[in-house]
């Protein structure tokens, strides 16, 4: 088992977010305070991983016609778990968060690599790939957060720090508002996958010339 | 009464649009608008999955799970129905409306997994809506969904032969376009006053 390809996958060549498209439906609503950002992340990293695991143990089991139903029953459960331990320890969260930590269960991030490949591969190679892909997911979330409550509030580490106001870095009435809407959402999104697009790009150019050589 | 479910219906249409402003139900918005008669087919179909799901879910809710002390069970309850139904449905086209199945085909499984669906069902206990309240929530938010994903497969099948820088083609420059939708979208912030 290659580790750091799985991790290099996770994080830039097979990245959840901007390379397969999945669970933008998140991505793009809550991330507007580093707190949220963080908070996501992290209750998607340890759901896909449990999750992961749960299904790679069972693969011999299940029997691949029921498969999708049985794995939205596994994944729910870990949603579940997640959702009640976050609404007793972390209420705070669980409130800015709100309806997305249940539809956790129809992320499609979860969904598909229980399906690729916690169901075809053994159980470390599994738990690996839970935390790799998580921390992709969670990577991604984290950089849109700081840009957009940077950009658009004007503060760094909303929820977090500084009592939870934040740290303000850009004087009141100087942020572009827009940025914390909906549409900003949809636009820093675009750009970081547009980024990420030209980085992969670059990279197979790379690779082509020095197979060339 | 009446205003109140008016007032219900313009959010989940314009105001709160699921698509532009709650951000639910993404994924089929993105991969299912290359072109206006399949994201027709997807709309119809959801915002038909979304009605019965809302209306199915409450009852479930109320009649089952809360006397039974089983809320914690929420989650996993409203996945499993929304799942069954999906296949119910699916079951029934195929034997009574061919024609309809055939056109649908392939997008309805796909509902399952469409988070304005469980979304849906999941605001209105949130938000403690009655049965009639529910069920003119989902229809609505079904119909904001429609409106989005046809308007944007417009604007999207005229993308498609523009020239735009290399790093934006595909994706990209959809999610841009979609931005910019939201942001019309916005204008109807002020209809709050009711």
């Amino acid at each position: 088992m290659n580790i750091g390809k799985q991790f290099k996958e996770g994080l830039l060549l097979q990245n959840p977010v901007t390379v397969q498209l999945l669970g933008l439906c998140s991505v793009l609503a809550i991330s507007t305070t580093l707190f949220n950002g963080i908070g996501m992340g992290l209750s998607v990293l340890v759901i896909l991983t449990c999750s992961n695991i749960v299904i790679s143990l069972l693969r011999k089991i299940i029997p691949s016609k029921i498969r999708i139903a049985a794995f939205i029953v596994v994944i729910a459960s870990f949603v579940t778990i997640v959702d009640l331990l976050l609404k007793a320890y972390l209420p705070a969260l669980s409130e800015s968060l709100g309806v997305f930590i249940p539809l956790i269960v129809v992320n499609c991030i979860i969904l598909g690599r229980a399906e690729a490949f916690a169901y075809k591969n053994g159980v470390l190679a599994s738990a690996i790939d839970g935390v790799a892909q998580g921390l992709g997911y969670t990577v991604v979330l984290i950089i849109l957060c700081v840009f957009r409550e940077l950009f658009g509030n004007g503060t760094f580490g909303g929820g977090l720090l500084n009592g939870g106001d934040g740290i303000r870095i850009i004087p009141e009435g100087y942020p572009i508002l827009d940025l914390i809407l909906p549409v900003g959402g949809f636009l820093t999104c675009a750009f970081l996958i547009a980024l990420s697009q030209w980085l992969v790009a670059r990279m197979n150019a790379k690779k082509k010339e020095e197979v060339a050589e | 009464m009446l205003t109140n479910l008016f007032t219900i219906s313009l959010g989940a249409i314009l105001v709160e649009n699921f698509i532009f402003s709650q951000f639910l139900g993404i994924c089929p918005f993105m991969g299912v608008s290359k072109k206006m008669d399949t994201a027709l087919g997807m709309g119809f179909a959801v915002t038909f999955v979304m009605a019965l799901a809302s209306a199915v879910t409450w009852l479930i809710y109320t009649y089952v799970l809360v006397p039974l002390s089983l809320t914690y069970m929420q989650i996993i309850a409203f996945i499993l129905v929304i799942a069954s139904l999906v296949q119910f449905i699916e079951m029934f086209l195929q034997k009574t409306i061919p024609s309809l199945y055939q056109a649908l085909g392939i997008y309805l499984p796909l509902i399952t997994t469409n988070c304005a669906v469980l979304g849906v069902a999941q605001l209105n206990i949130q938000n403690g809506y009655n049965f009639l309240e529910s069920l003119v929530y989902g229809v609505t938010g079904g119909i904001g969904f429609l409106i989005a994903i046809v308007l944007f497969a417009s604007v999207r099948e005229r993308i498609e032969g523009c020239d735009c820088p290399k790093a934006f083609e595909g994706f990209p420059i959809a999610l841009l376009s979609a931005g910019l939708l939201s942001l019309a979208f916005m204008g109807f912030q002020g209809l709050k006053i009711f």
